[in-house]
């Protein structure tokens, strides 16, 4: 296996054998054990799994923040070393925009700061993302005046607007009313028709995973391991997603005993 | 183009729309005026003033007491023959020259803390220490090291200020949500850079309320240090304007320099403190 270079053909992502593991004070917590999987450009994957798998931890794996216990993440054959401005996380909490910035300046300054633009370049693509998330109208406010929705919006924009490598969202959807939720789940396939993006989607929702990802990976409860991968194909967004759902549905509960939530 | 997804019913009103109360009679509009807080504390103090004269008077020993006019006489001819602006004048320069140096020195403590865990246990240990020493009880050391004089008030202002604006910069960096921390990181941002960026906005409210702290202590340890010792250079501040004159049973001037010490600190705390606080914190809603 070739190390330390891009290799043609090799998948975006490659999870191989990937365990994760915290420990504090002599104490270790496995949270995911051997998980193994890749993802293409332009997929859309789900990762499901019930609360406490696992899911954050492996999604944080993959943007840099965490080095594996075993096993190796490569990106193009590469192994990840680091953070990095190729794999953008969207957090679930309201904290992740910079309060004292307005959404235009969130933008502007990500695109400064992660990809070097200049000022003028900067502005310009920050409108544009503002705008293709509906916020136009509330470019200068600050995070604090906005609904959950809304920083949800923008936090979506500045990801988007960095044209990472690979896009990794944390149940983003998780602290919403379930209206909100749902729309905000139609506007992001909107913005993926859009840009076609690829997308590592965290949920322990087994609808929004159907309904956002066209693969879903399912995790088993403590410690993780991958019990499924399904392809849902463009099934949901063909608007056939009661069948795809119910056939997750099935998986779901022929795989795990102990599904929480 | 616009293919964009239909988000165009955005609930909210844009921030700053907030519609007034139509204002009916000239009566709700005088109520209103009595109701902010800043007119009632004007009264308040009109109330006090009154009080303040009413008793000098009755009491009739300027000696002890002078009366507010007599105050305000002597404090307007010691500013208009220059004298009281001239020590005011030394006072902040040595006070501007403390805080500099106190907040300067905080802010290498409180990096090297947010940096290394040596850092951080080093802070914490020194304002474990240090923080509950009044700074007049260095005096007598600062003397030895530095002589009277102008050096040894510096010597305790850094002191009096460092520990506070230390303190508050640590707890401020601690309480930096992982999230905001890991944004910064995502973008590429290490080190140095990352506390730039990220940690020092973000832990703004601690990093206020430490200068803030910090001011206000510099500022009492100064008068208190220049009652001790403002004598040596024969050019002393206020502090030492207010012992002059009591040794010349000067009363009215020593009550004009007590107002002036109190009138200085009321003006950096409104015009400086809330000006900044009103332009950042709030405005970013980030007072908890
Ligand atoms: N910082 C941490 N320190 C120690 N254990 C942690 C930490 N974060 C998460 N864990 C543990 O790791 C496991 C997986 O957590 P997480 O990835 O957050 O799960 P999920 O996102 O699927 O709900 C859980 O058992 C959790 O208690
Ligand atoms: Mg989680």
């Amino acid at each position: 296996m070739a190390t330390a270079m891009t290799l043609a053909g090799a998948p975006l992502l490659d999870l191989a054998g990937v365990t994760l593991e915290y420990r504090s004070g002599g104490r270790r917590v496995v949270a995911t054990e051997g998980v193994g999987f890749q993802v293409e450009a332009g997929e859309r994957v789900a990762l499901l799994g019930p609360s406490g798998c696992g899911k954050s931890t492996l999604l944080k794996a993959v943007a840099g923040f965490l080095p594996p216990a075993a096993g190796r993440i490569s990106l193009h054959g590469r192994a990840l070393v680091s953070p990095g401005p190729d794999r953008i996380v969207v957090f679930q909490g309201f904290d992740q925009l910079l309060p004292w910035k307005t959404v235009h300046e969130n933008v502007v300054f990500a695109l400064r700061t992660a990809r070097g633009l200049r000022r003028a370049e900067a502005e310009r693509r920050a409108r544009d993302h503002v705008r293709r998330v509906g916020l136009a109208p509330f470019a200068h406010a600050y995070p604090h005046e906005l609904s959950g929705g809304m920083k949800q919006r923008v936090a979506i924009a500045r990801c988007l607007a960095l044209q990472p490598e690979i896009v990794l969202m944390d149940e983003p959807f998780g602290a919403l009313d379930a209206l909100t939720r749902e729309r905000m789940q139609e506007e992001l396939l909107e913005l993926w028709r859009e840009a076609r993006f690829t997308l590592l989607f965290v949920t322990h929702d087994i609808a929004e995973a159907v309904r956002v990802g066209s693969r879903v990976i399912l995790l088993s409860a403590h410690p993780g391991r991958v019990r499924a991968d399904l392809r849902v194909g463009e099934g949901a967004l063909a608007g056939d997603a009661h069948d795809a759902q119910a056939r997750v549905r099935a998986l779901v509960f022929d795989a795990l005993e102990d599904w929480s939530i | 183009m616009s293919t964009a997804p239909h988000l165009a019913a955005v609930p909210t009103d844009p921030p700053g729309v907030t519609g007034p109360a139509a204002v009916a009679s000239p009566w709700s509009r005088l109520a209103a005026v009595a109701n902010r807080t800043w007119v009632r504390k004007l009264l308040l103090l009109a109330l006090l003033a009154a009080a303040w004269e009413g008793y000098a008077r009755q009491l009739a020993n300027p000696l002890l007491v002078p009366t507010l006019s007599d105050t305000v006489r002597a404090l307007v001819q010691s500013v208009r023959d220059g004298e009281l602006p001239g020590r005011v004048a030394i006072s902040l320069k040595l006070l501007l020259m403390g805080y500099a140096g106190g907040v300067g020195l905080a802010a290498v403590l409180a990096f090297a803390a947010a940096g290394t865990r040596i850092g951080a246990e080093l802070l914490e240990l020194l304002t474990a220490m240090l923080n509950p020493l009044p700074a007049v009880a260095l005096l007598p050391l600062a003397l030895l090291w530095f002589g009277i004089g102008a050096g040894s008030i510096v010597f305790v202002l850094v002191h009096s200020v460092v520990w506070p604006v230390a303190l508050n910069a640590h707890a401020g960096f601690s309480s930096v949500s992982p999230t905001l921390r890991m944004v910064g990181r995502n973008y590429g941002l290490r080190g140095p850079l990352l506390a730039l960026r990220i940690l020092v906005p973000a832990a703004s409210p601690h990093l206020l309320t430490g200068l803030k702290v910090g001011w206000a202590f510099a500022w009492r340890t100064l008068i208190a240090a220049e009652l001790v010792f403002g004598v040596s250079s024969g050019r002393g501040g206020l502090g030492w304007f207010i012992y002059e004159k009591k040794s010349e049973l000067d009363m009215p001037q020593v009550f004009a320099g007590l107002v002036t010490v109190v009138s200085i600190g009321l003006a950096v705390e409104h015009l400086v403190f809330r000006q900044l606080e009103a332009r950042t914190v709030r405005r970013w809603g980030m007072r908890t």
